[in-house]
Order: structure tokens, then sequence, then C-alpha cells
């Protein structure tokens, strides 16, 4: 079986893969990382948005041997130690889900957006940058909101760091 | 999916001798529809060489009159480009529409026209613009590309390299999209370029792109949406009719999408 390396939250990691595996089973099978989740397996829910080499991408659609050398991250490499990510801490303060099933991909998906468009987002962006990801609890009330909040927090983060 | 064997070449010369050498072989540009179609089996390739490891397919330049297009450039890296942005608007706006933000950073302008979904986006555009398609073996106009659903004039072992669009005309892409799936139902690609006009059709033919020559006309005389008040839309015949919409609304929507495509070109 061929070998892929790449690095998932900072750390370099490798093993000798079937060729169809796809990242989201390189990553929750070969690494544990069970917070990238699979609702659809058909690229349309969102549920499995991982950010490789800086851009989120769905990773029921790539292989992981397409991904060898990049740089992943994934849910779990957000938080530091005890201390949520802003955006993660932002849906929890908004209760942004209710199952929780779509969350890891729609707080990907959200830091994307930031990593895009900036901290100050307007709801109808939002909206409309949220089409590839599906929730079926909340009604994206919630998660509109704590986008819009995890956004301007990021921010906030960002001129209290400089 | 299927089991295959898996090769990632670093340069096009190596793809090229792959594909020359690998029995069986599919080329993976983005995956957006190839890998969706293989975990469903109605692909089953015995060997995939992934083109994603290739950076001189990749980029955007202006070279001469013309925009080139690497053929692994993403809807992402399009929609976003400063350069498409200014001297073909609308062709980034097109891309920025493609799937959701996620497919548009892995799905490349390659795989979409090799693929040829009759409800794909690119090829509308890229037939209205006159665009070329350049392989690893030859060129093929846009008009000569597409031939019909899911078909192209590739031949085996044919590599798309990049795609060459033409600067200067007045361009606008307009779609009506299936509320569920997001795909074009109707998209209707109008560019305008010195006298001459240009109509294509896609996500409605039952064979793919087509142009629409009794609007071409109607505009070559005048370039506004009112020219084609009372110009009959495309016969219902050789138009889709599924659950979505059937042939006689995809046929008046062409009427619709078309006047929007000719009111953003025109910039009023």
């Amino acid at each position: 079986m061929p070998k892929v390396s790449m690095t998932v939250n900072g750390k370099r990691v490798s093993a000798n893969v079937d060729a169809r595996t796809l990242l989201v089973q390189f990553l929750r099978d070969e690494n544990r990382l069970t917070g990238t989740h699979v609702g659809c397996d058909t690229s349309q829910c969102g549920s499995c948005v991982v950010h490789v080499n800086g851009k989120a991408i769905k990773s029921c659609t790539t292989l992981a041997l397409s991904c060898e050398g990049a740089n992943v991250t994934t849910i779990e490499g957000l938080a530091n130690g005890q201390d949520l990510h802003p955006m993660q801490a932002a849906f929890r303060t908004h209760h942004g889900l209710q199952c929780g099933f779509c969350t890891p991909g729609m707080i990907m998906s959200a830091i994307d957006m930031v990593n895009r468009l900036g901290f100050d987002l307007s709801e109808e962006t939002i909206r409309h940058e949220l089409e590839g990801n599906i929730c079926r609890c909340t009604g994206y009330h919630n998660i509109v909101k704590a986008i819009q909040a995890g956004a301007a927090a990021m921010g906030g983060m960002k001129v209290a760091a400089e | 999916m299927y089991a295959f064997d898996f090769h990632r070449p670093s340069t096009l010369r190596q793809a090229n001798s792959l594909v020359g050498k690998v029995a069986d072989n599919k080329l993976l540009a983005g995956g957006q529809t190839l890998l969706p179609t293989m975990k469903q089996r109605l692909a089953s390739p015995a060997a995939v060489i992934d083109l994603s490891g290739v950076p001189e397919l990749v980029g955007i330049e202006q070279k001469g009159r013309n925009l080139v297009i690497g053929a692994m450039t993403t809807h992402a890296e399009v929609a976003n480009s400063a350069l498409l942005k200014g001297a073909l608007p609308g062709l980034a706006a097109l891309a920025g529409g493609i799937g959701d933000p996620h497919v548009r950073n892995r799905g490349t302008i390659g795989g979409s026209i090799a693929n040829n979904d009759p409800a794909a986006d690119y090829p509308g555009g890229l037939l209205a613009l006159g665009a070329t398609v350049v392989t690893n073996q030859r060129k093929i106009s846009a008009a000569d590309f597409f031939t019909g659903m899911f078909s192209t004039a590739l031949d085996e072992g044919e590599i798309i390299t990049k795609v060459v669009v033409p600067a200067g005309a007045k361009f606008a892409y307009a779609k009506f999209r299936n509320p569920a799936s997001r795909y074009a139902m109707v998209g209707v690609a109008v560019a305008k370029k010195g006298a001459k006009v240009v109509v294509a059709v896609t996500g409605a033919g039952s064979d793919g792109v087509f142009r629409w020559a009794d609007a071409e006309a109607a505009l070559t005389k005048r370039f506004n949406a009112k020219a084609l008040d009372g110009v009959k839309t495309p016969a219902a015949k050789g138009l889709n009719s599924d659950i979505h919409a059937s042939a006689e609304y995809r046929s008046h929507l062409i009427g619709v999408m078309t006047k929007r495509a000719v009111t953003t070109a025109s910039g009023k």
C-alpha cells in the first residue's frame, strides 16, 4: 500500500493506506480524530469540512493520497488546551447547535469565512457562505448569530495580540 | 469505491508518460465529480492519475489579448483572481457561483470541462467567449470541444493543460439554480465582442450546451434586453424535462435568463 505523510494539527503523521482512502477516513480511522464527521458522504452537507493548506475543503471528497505533504487543520486543532477558539466559544455562547453533528464543519467553515472575508460579516454574507453546510436541527438562526459574534471575537483577539 | 492503483506525477512530462502507459486510467483533477461517481461505483478505473501535484497546470495570466487559465486552477482561484475581475469579471462571477465554497476550493476548470456535465456552468461561458481548450496534443475550439452530454472531443491519453479565453468581450452568465441541488436548471452566457454576439445555453439542453441563434440575431441588431421581446424561445423539444422543471418551463427560463445576462453584460 502507498505511504502518505502530512501534518495534521501541527503534528507530522504518516501511514500506509489503500489508495481509495478518503481524507476523512485517514483522519478518523487512522488518526482517531473523530471530530470531523461524515454526514452525507456525497459532498453536500459539509460536516466533514477541514482546512487543507489553509483552505476549507470537504474531506469526504478528497483522497488522502492527494494530500501528500499538506498541512491539515481539523476541529481538534483549534482549541488552545482548555481554552476554546473564539469561534467555538461563540457557538457555545449563542447556542449555535442542537444535536451538534454538523458543528465541526460549521466551525471550520466559519473560520474559513473569516479568513477570506474579514471579521465584520453581515447576516446576508454568512447565510450565503453557508451554502455548503447543512444543519437539520437549528434552522440556522443561532449558527448565523454565533458566526457573526465569533468573527468579531476573532477580530478582537487579533487586535489585542498586536 | 473499488480499489485502484494511484499515481501522482509532479510534472506534465511525467503525467504525459503515465497516461500513455497505465492501462484503464482516469485523470483526477479536483475530484468533485469523479470521486462521488467512483463512490457510487458508476466509475471504476483500474488506475487514477492525480494531477494535483503538477504545479505547471495552475495559474492565471494575460498573454497578449488572451487570458490563459491553467487546467488545474480551482474555481475559487478563478473567482478571486484580480486579473480576471478586472479583465473579464463575468467569468470570475461564473466561477464564484459554482457549487459551494468548499467545492470551489477543490474543483478545477479543466476537470469541469472534461466532465461536461450538461448542467455545468463553464461550458456555456467558454462557448460564448470563443475560448480554446489546449491539451498535451492540440488546440480545440470550445465549439468543437463540447460534443454532447458528458462527452467531449478529448481522445484517450489527452490531458487538458490550459484554457485560452479572448479578453475584451462584454460578458455575463446568469443561471437559475435548482433550489435543492443548486445546479443550473438553466444557465445562459452572453458575450458581445465587436459586432458579434454569442448566446450559449447550459442546463436546459438534453445534449448539453447549445447556442441560441435567434437571440444572437436579435442582439446583434441591438444589444439590449428589450431586443429579445417577441423572440420565440427555443422549442421545448430537445430540452430537458424532469421532476424539477418541464421542457416548456426551461424554454421560458432561457428567455428570462438571457435578458438578465444581457443586462449585466451591458452594465445597465
